[in-house]
């Protein structure tokens, strides 16, 4: 379809991509002024290239991985010693620049942890991190001069006097900025090493490592290779949290820390680029927007992952994807009706669960038991969960959404399947 | 069809002046873990601080005519979470937070108040600690914009160690904690201030270990019972203490425990009667301190909220405190009340208490109890339905626990 | 002598229930491939069904059923999820149980509370077995010792002796010709699932009210029954048997051991400089953390583990 289309506009089409996607990670903090969705950019966009780090790994290397957070953290304490170190001898270009001290910290840790865990991939691989992984979060308590005991290693990333264009670090705002610096340099980076023959490499190593070997590659070095440069990165983002919190403390490097990045990086989607940076920016909103507002978010969380492992395994960035191809064949007109029409029942079905696990939260989990008829503060309604209206609707708002779903999602997927047969050239 | 919108119309402009005056309300931010595996202690404390603001400030008149309240913010156990946390509280127009489980979130808050008030003096914000206990914070690391209202790690080994230097019985100690800053913490003033007042008691053990990973602890009973110990010093808290305890009772370990922790959210469900006259806690209050009005308090509290029983003597003491230094004040600016809480003494229910200005540690009584079968007498009530609840051992006066401090103060 | 003999009951003890965990885990990991993240749930959700019930009716109700409602619960989990996501890969089932394993807790905490619940040993199991010099070892340990030896004679007797267990053994090794021989491997796998989960509620029965049963106990006991896995060698029950058994003892006689990590460099002739943070560590705070270090070590050395028939 596309083969015709000579490189060049590709190229350019890329071009065009990148430098919108940097010109509104410029442009959202004027839109956005508050301090909190400031810090929630900020933490998106170090969850951005820690993704993309992890998915040099598992999207590419095939290298499924239950310790990544190890590179982070080494990144996260190392550039925070290092900030401290200088301390006001620095200046706001040394303090630029210490994202690239936790890369090297990373890479270095890559060198030394990756050399036992690349040699064999699969299984082994993961249940090696996972050990390596518990190992380092366990002496991270154990040794308190480098990794500060329960208070952590705190900073202070304004250092020395004078500024650099103007940036002293200090306003949140400026943070922000050398974040977005850092992580369009390293995503363009990431970026580039997927076009390069160890990318290649990489992948072949991933999909086939008996015939990547007969024609000659070392897999062992691929994966090896692959880790450190992962490593370098997370390591960069790990510097990059360090300044931004301007305090590290051992939970950078803990398995809760390696399993939301390997959330994110599945839900966003594992075979595509660009499905890391969807995955970050959504769990991480996920967490800390929908955790603010509501208790059950764990569930939430917990249920939409489970949704995407048996409808979508091939993360939020293939179900793009598939519209694409859609668009570039001319059907995706075709769908949008269905899509319109299962919108709503599907609406519906959420409205009565949400209401479902929202009063079952208030009433097992909630504000503690009034009166009989007090009323309880549900989605800002005042609701009596005592009786038995409530949740007679929000069960038949279920049940209407279920068969609604049902009824009209069979016609959606029988169309859908049909464009799918055209796309694929069975029909026309 | 007029008259009903035209109703309507009204209805809503009355919410919303009614929600204009709500809005005149005094807010204090409650930052700690909502979700996740310390989500039981977190929502405690957070049901606790609800209750306070209610029946002992609100009910009482509130601050200066206005309401005062308390909202939770998930910091899900996290010193980068509570940050931004923390960002989302002041977005939101918060100027006073509070925080208490684990020294770790609370120093990264302390630390992102300083910076805060340093960045926009227009817009300070005050930091209300219930419960952080590392020293440091009130020693190295004091702020002006930090309050603590529980005893930290030094003044309560001095109030334990005050009480094991008359108690002749103990001769051996063995000392076992958690392998972080707080388990370091508590072996190394045992250690320090037992040299100091029994020289003649002997430290026969020593261990630490990682931090929630152990099941079985009966390999550190053997150890403890091989060393002959008489008493245990543990700062263990939650399942690490629990199980510490039942692992000595099956293996018939006749020592007595010193705990920090073993008093509340679901340790003495978890001990039972394996920590019968055995466990000895240091604690501000506990169910048989007698009191004026927080036996009906508690009662209140526990009949509310089944499943959560009340344990935090202080955060009762903390809300009744930052009331009566705003309404001492007149003022809820951060800098008014810093300046009123600061060597304010203050009656609270377990006694009278101190807000010592050169650090902002709050002195408090505190007393050692033991965990004893209830008797109706001197154990009247039980401590979470066990049937077991904490016998008053010895009282200390809020001044035979101060210790000095290194704090050195920056003043605004 | 005293120590030597406590401690070595005390391995044995904790051995065997990291056996009961393990069992169940490794017949499912070497017959499907599954990583079951989501086996430490199961054991919780063993320990609170039997919490339940054993408030309505008693313990020895609680005892057989709960392990059986566990099972129940875990071959929905294949039916419904597992089966779908299987086809999708490897990774996609273990991040499945991954999910699952989130949302077991969240449901716990849902329904049971944040804290921790009153699941007692029940009296007449309460008291002490024998005193042994002056250590008295309590019947409910005896007890434990006795589930998990007759657990793992029943699994023996199991998959040697009946005709089901002669095609699970096939099953485990050569899934499409037992496929052809016209035995429904989807069904099988779901047996195998669910026994193993139940094997995993059974633990949590009798491990709930040994330890505690709180909401974290999925995840404390999580990662160490991969080791033991792992450690064991992949498929081989044996191997858990053997692996589940060195892990207790390694980490009971860890911890009874007062030297310190420059004592053990010492004896290899290396010494560290005094005062360094790793020179001040004690084998019995290494003690947790040992098993890992033998994980990555035999993944170094012997990836098949030390009875496992193939790799990974």
């Amino acid at each position: 379809m596309n083969s015709h289309v000579p490189q060049a506009v590709f190229r350019r089409g890329r071009l065009l991509l990148w430098g919108a996607c940097l010109a509104l990670a410029v442009a959202l903090p004027l839109v956005f002024k508050s301090g909190f969705m400031l810090s929630l950019l900020c933490q998106i966009g170090i969850m951005v290239v820690f993704a993309l780090s992890y998915n040099m790994l598992l999207g590419q290397t095939g290298l499924l991985s239950f310790g990544h957070a190890v590179y982070f953290g080494m990144g996260a304490f190392i550039s925070m010693h290092t900030l401290n170190m200088i301390g006001k001898d620095g200046g706001p270009l040394v303090v630029a620049l210490l994202p690239l001290v936790g890369g090297l910290a990373g890479l270095l840790a890559g060198v030394v942890l990756g050399w036992v865990t690349t040699k064999k991939a699969g299984t082994t691989f993961a249940m090696i991190s996972l050990g390596i992984g518990e190992l380092v979060a366990a002496c991270a308590l154990m040794f308190p001069g480098l990794f500060g005991g329960e208070g952590g290693v705190s900073g202070n990333r304004v250092v020395g006097k004078g500024s650099l264009l103007g940036f002293t670090w200090g306003p949140q705002v400026e943070m922000y900025g050398l974040i977005v610096a850092w992580a369009f340099v390293a995503t363009v980076a990431m970026f580039a090493l997927t076009q390069t023959p160890l990318g290649r490499m990489a992948n072949a190593v991933r999909d086939n490592p008996e015939r990547a070997e007969f024609v000659g590659y070392d897999t062992q070095r691929v994966r090896y290779l692959m880790l450190i440069l992962s490593g370098l990165f997370a390591g960069v983002a790990g510097g990059l949290t360090a300044l931004n919190y301007e305090i590290v403390t051992a939970e950078t490097l803990n398995a809760h820390t390696s399993g939301v990045v390997l959330l994110m990086t599945f839900v966003g989607g594992i075979g595509f680029f660009y499905g890391p940076i969807i995955g970050a920016i959504l769990v991480t909103v996920m967490q800390i927007v929908i955790g603010g507002m509501t208790q059950a978010w764990l569930l939430y969380f917990g249920l939409f992952f489970l949704f995407m492992v048996l409808m979508a395994p091939g993360g939020i960035a293939s179900v793009i994807a598939m519209q694409r191809n859609l668009w570039q064949a001319g059907l995706f007109r075709r769908m949008v009706p269905h899509y319109l029409a299962v919108a709503l029942p599907i609406l519906v079905l959420l409205a009565g669960l949400v209401g479902l696990i929202e009063m079952t939260y208030a009433l097992l989990a909630g504000e503690g038991v009034g009166a009989g008829d007090t009323a309880t503060k549900v989605m800002g309604m005042q609701l009596q969960l005592s009786s038995m209206e409530p949740w007679a609707i929000a069960l038949a708002t279920t049940a209407v959404g279920v068969a609604l779903t049902r009824w009209i999602g069979g016609r959606t997927s029988a169309a859908w399947n049909e464009t799918l047969a055209t796309l694929h050239g069975d029909r026309t | 069809m007029k008259n009903t919108l035209l109703q309507r119309l009204a209805l809503v402009a009355g919410t919303l002046l009614i929600g204009g005056s709500a809005f005149a309300q005094v807010k204090i931010a409650y930052i700690d873990p909502l979700s996740g595996p310390f989500a039981n202690v977190g929502e405690a404390g957070l049901k606790g601080f609800k209750e306070a603001a209610d029946i002992l400030v609100n009910q009482k008149g509130g601050i200066m005519g206005q309401k005062l309240e308390f909202v939770g913010f998930d910091n899900k156990g996290s010193p980068q979470e509570s940050q931004i946390q923390l960002k989302a509280a002041i977005d939101q127009g918060f100027r006073f937070i509070t925080q208490g489980n684990g020294s770790g979130a609370a120093h990264s808050l302390i630390d992102a108040v300083n910076k805060w008030n340093a960045r926009n003096p227009d817009k300070t914000v005050l930091f209300f600690n219930y419960a952080a206990v590392d020293p440091t914070l009130t020693n190295e690391q004091c702020s002006f914009w930090h309050f603590r209202f529980d005893a930290n790690t030094e003044m309560k080994m001095e109030a334990i160690t005050n009480f094991m230097e008359k108690d002749k019985k103990i001769k051996k100690v063995f000392i076992i904690g958690q392998d972080y800053a707080h388990g370091h913490q508590v072996a190394k003033y045992t250690k320090e201030m037992l040299a100091k007042k029994r020289p003649d008691v002997k430290i026969v053990g020593e261990d630490l270990h990682p931090i929630g990973r152990v099941k079985d602890f009966a390999p550190y009973i053997a150890k403890i019972k091989a060393s002959g110990a008489d008493t245990v010093m543990t700062g263990n808290w939650g399942n690490d203490l629990s199980l510490l305890v039942k692992a000595a009772k099956d293996a018939g370990l006749k020592a007595r425990f010193f705990t920090y922790y073993a008093g509340g959210l679901g340790t003495p469900q978890a001990m039972g009667a394996s920590g019968e006259d055995k466990v000895l806690q240091l604690t501000e209050w506990h169910s048989n301190v007698p009191t004026k009005s927080t036996e009906k308090f508690e009662a209140d509290f526990n009949k509310k909220y089944p499943g959560i029983y009340f344990y935090y003597m202080r955060v009762n003491t903390m809300t009744e405190m930052v009331a009566k230094a705003m309404n001492t004040a007149k003022s809820t600016d951060p800098k008014a009340v810093a300046l009123a809480l600061e060597d304010m003494r203050f009656p609270a229910e377990n006694g009278e208490v101190w807000m010592r200005k050169s650090d902002h540690q709050l002195m408090q009584p505190l007393f050692i109890s033991v965990f004893s079968k209830k008797d109706g007498k001197a154990v009247k009530h039980d401590s979470e339905g066990t049937g077991f609840g904490w016998k008053t051992l010895a009282s200390v006066s809020q001044r035979d626990s101060q210790m000095p401090t290194s704090c050195i103060m920056e003043r605004p | 002598m005293e120590f030597v003999v406590i401690s070595l009951l005390n391995g044995i003890t904790y051995g065997l229930l990291l056996f009961m965990l393990s069992s169940g885990l490794t017949l499912i990991f070497s017959m499907m491939g599954i990583l079951n993240f989501a086996h430490a749930s199961f054991y919780m959700l063993g320990a609170y069904f039997a919490y339940q019930i054993s408030a309505w009716l008693g313990f020895w109700p609680g005892l057989l059923v709960a392990p059986l409602l566990v099972g129940a619960v875990g071959a929905v989990v294949e039916r419904y999820g597992l089966r779908r996501a299987h086809r999708f890969g490897h990774v996609a089932e273990l991040l499945f149980t991954f999910g699952l394993a989130f949302l077991v807790e969240e449901v716990v905490h849902l329904v049971w509370g944040t804290s921790s619940v009153d699941y007692k040993i029940p009296a007449e199991l309460d008291g002490t077995l024998f005193t042994l010099f002056s250590t008295d070892f309590p019947i409910y340990k005896g007890f434990m010792m006795l589930i998990s030896v007759g657990m793992l004679v029943a699994l023996y007797a199991l998959l040697t002796r009946t005709r089901i267990g002669l095609i699970i053994q096939a099953a485990l090794t050569k899934p499409d010709m037992v496929e052809a021989l016209g035995h429904n491997v989807p069904r099988i796998f779901m047996l195998v699932f669910g026994g193993g989960t139940a094997l995993a509620g059974l633990a949590g029965v009798i491990g709930g009210n040994a330890f505690i049963t709180e909401p974290g106990m999925a995840a404390a006991v999580g990662s160490i029954v991969f080791v033991v896995v792992v450690v064991g060698g992949l498929g081989s029950l044996g191997g858990a048997f053997v692996a589940s058994l060195l892990i207790g003892c390694i980490q009971t006689f860890s911890i009874g051991l007062t030297i310190s990590v420059t004592d053990v460099f010492a004896l290899i002739g290396v010494t560290l400089p005094a005062g360094s943070q790793v020179a001040r560590l004690t084998i019995t705070q290494l003690a947790p953390v040992l098993p890992y270090m033998l994980m990555v070590a035999i993944l170094i050395f012997r990836p098949r583990g030390l009875m496992g028939a193939r790799e990974s």
